[in-house]
């Protein structure tokens, strides 16, 4: 959910971004970060653990902890917490480690 | 490649206090950050600060970025490269930086290192599950992006980051399900817990998170009584809903890159890890290499300000080209420093410092 009313931010409305997760139409807002446009689109499992196959969510949101790592646009091991959202992005779960493309 | 005078990697507010006393002297600096605005945490900070003017006190943290990053950023000699991440240090007093996919390499003279810290981890059964985020994560998504991060949230830690994000949560119209905290005593500054317990927070003390429950995403934690010796009193546990789970129990030195330069390090608990010796111009044992800020120690915004200008003094001396009041400036920040370590607040950095020698307070 957006902040509408802050005792001492502004945050003045933004653009929509439409992007994809899974295939699925969403909308951010212009200048946020992937990460934090899926969380405000309610999705918070954002990756799997290699081993186990346990869901992870973003914890640092600064690029330090890699378990909000996803594919974007076909690239495997995007730091989505500090990528900026793009117009009609792709974004999605990726496989274990993923690959170079 | 590309040669400078002085690398500075990380622009936070040691980083920019670095480049600040730097950019009025004829060299030439490039600051180096990872993320792709200056200002590192501080931007996220919508507190007053503490402290003299030296330090911009009583102004908000993001307000404080503003007038560091004002600073710079026209001076000709002072390049930024952001949304860069320095990846290697080779012993040639060589750096290379990933951006957009590509490796580029720079070579200077001195370089100052104010990388900063990241956020300690707590351990507990499925600490792993999303819904469960660091204090600084909370504060980037709602400060920075202004997306709450649940309707509740529940506090562990009662630091004053543990505080001050529980009170910006409240700010941001968020309901504080709690704040847990293992010792007895609130770790924080009075005067932020007060405002808490006044607005209605409750105060878990003695507790610590036994589990975390939920299947894809947290939905409930467990919490436990502990006794004076921090052991599980298992009788006394408590399950508290919450969708969120915010973790603030301290920071560590990020000091990876001081590592891989090889300079003398040593672990002090009290200053948060794994940090570089320093002399009394926050230079290391490789006379090249100079830090300050929280890969130095973890303190508050205000000294690594100052840390950050007294590495910037350092670095021109090393470079034969001494600030001309270099002596009345260093004297005057470390003067700045006693002042604010002073507080009984900063006991535990006092400690730290003496247990790892080396610098002002070695003697």
């Amino acid at each position: 959910m957006r902040i509408k009313n802050h005792p001492i931010l502004n945050f003045p409305e933004k653009k929509d971004i439409p992007f994809y997760f899974e295939g699925r139409l969403l909308i951010g807002k212009e200048g946020d970060m992937i990460a934090f446009a899926l969380h405000d689109n309610g999705i918070k499992v954002l990756s799997h653990s290699l081993k186990l196959k346990r869901p992870r969510g973003f914890f640092c949101g600064i690029g330090n902890c890699a378990s909000c790592k996803m594919r974007v646009d076909g690239v495997d091991n995007v730091r989505t917490c500090i990528t900026p959202l793009k117009e009609n992005m792709r974004v999605e779960i990726q496989k274990d480690k993923g690959v170079v493309t | 490649m590309t040669e400078k005078d002085v690398i500075i990697i990380g622009g936070g507010p040691a980083g920019l206090c670095a480049a600040k006393i730097l950019a009025d002297q004829a060299v030439s600096v490039l600051l180096i950050d990872r993320d792709h605005h200056l200002g590192g945490q501080l931007i996220k900070q919508t507190h007053k600060f503490f402290g003299s003017e030296k330090q911009y006190a009583k102004n908000r943290g993001f307000e404080i970025a503003e007038i560091l990053i004002k600073d710079i950023r026209d001076k000709p000699n002072v390049t930024t490269l952001l949304g860069a991440t320095v990846a290697g240090v080779y012993h040639d007093h060589v750096i290379s930086a990933v951006k957009d996919e590509k490796y580029l390499k720079y070579r200077a003279k001195a370089f100052i290192i104010a990388t900063g810290a990241s956020e300690k981890a707590l351990a507990f059964e499925n600490n792993d599950l999303p819904g469960i985020y660091g204090a600084g994560a909370i504060q980037t998504l709602m400060n920075l992006y202004g997306i709450i991060p649940e309707d509740e949230v529940l506090m562990v830690g009662s630091g004053n980051i543990g505080l001050i994000v529980s009170y910006q949560l409240l700010q941001a119209g968020v309901k504080v399900k709690g704040i847990i905290e293992a010792l007895p005593v609130i770790g924080g500054y009075k005067v932020h817990a007060t405002k808490l317990k006044r607005l209605g927070v409750p105060f878990y003390m003695q507790h610590t998170v036994k589990r975390a429950i939920g299947k894809e995403t947290l939905e409930a934690v467990e919490i436990v009584r502990l006794t004076d010796d921090f052991k599980e009193i298992a009788a006394e546990t408590k399950i508290i809903k919450t969708k969120a789970l915010c973790i603030a129990v301290g920071l560590s030195p990020s000091s990876q890159l001081l590592g891989m330069m090889d300079v003398a390090m040593k672990y002090v608990k009290e200053l948060g890890g794994l940090v570089p010796v320093l002399n009394e111009t926050n230079q290391t044992s490789d006379p090249h290499i100079f830090a300050c800020g929280d890969v130095s120690g973890i303190e508050e915004a205000s000294a690594a300000m100052m840390n950050g200008y007294i590495a910037g003094l350092g670095a021109l001396k090393q470079l034969g080209r001494a600030h001309p009041r270099h002596d009345e400036l260093l004297h005057m920040y470390h003067h700045e420093l006693e002042l604010l370590r002073h507080s009984s607040y900063g006991e535990k950095t006092l400690a730290g410092l003496k247990k790892l020698g080396g610098g002002p307070y070695a003697n």
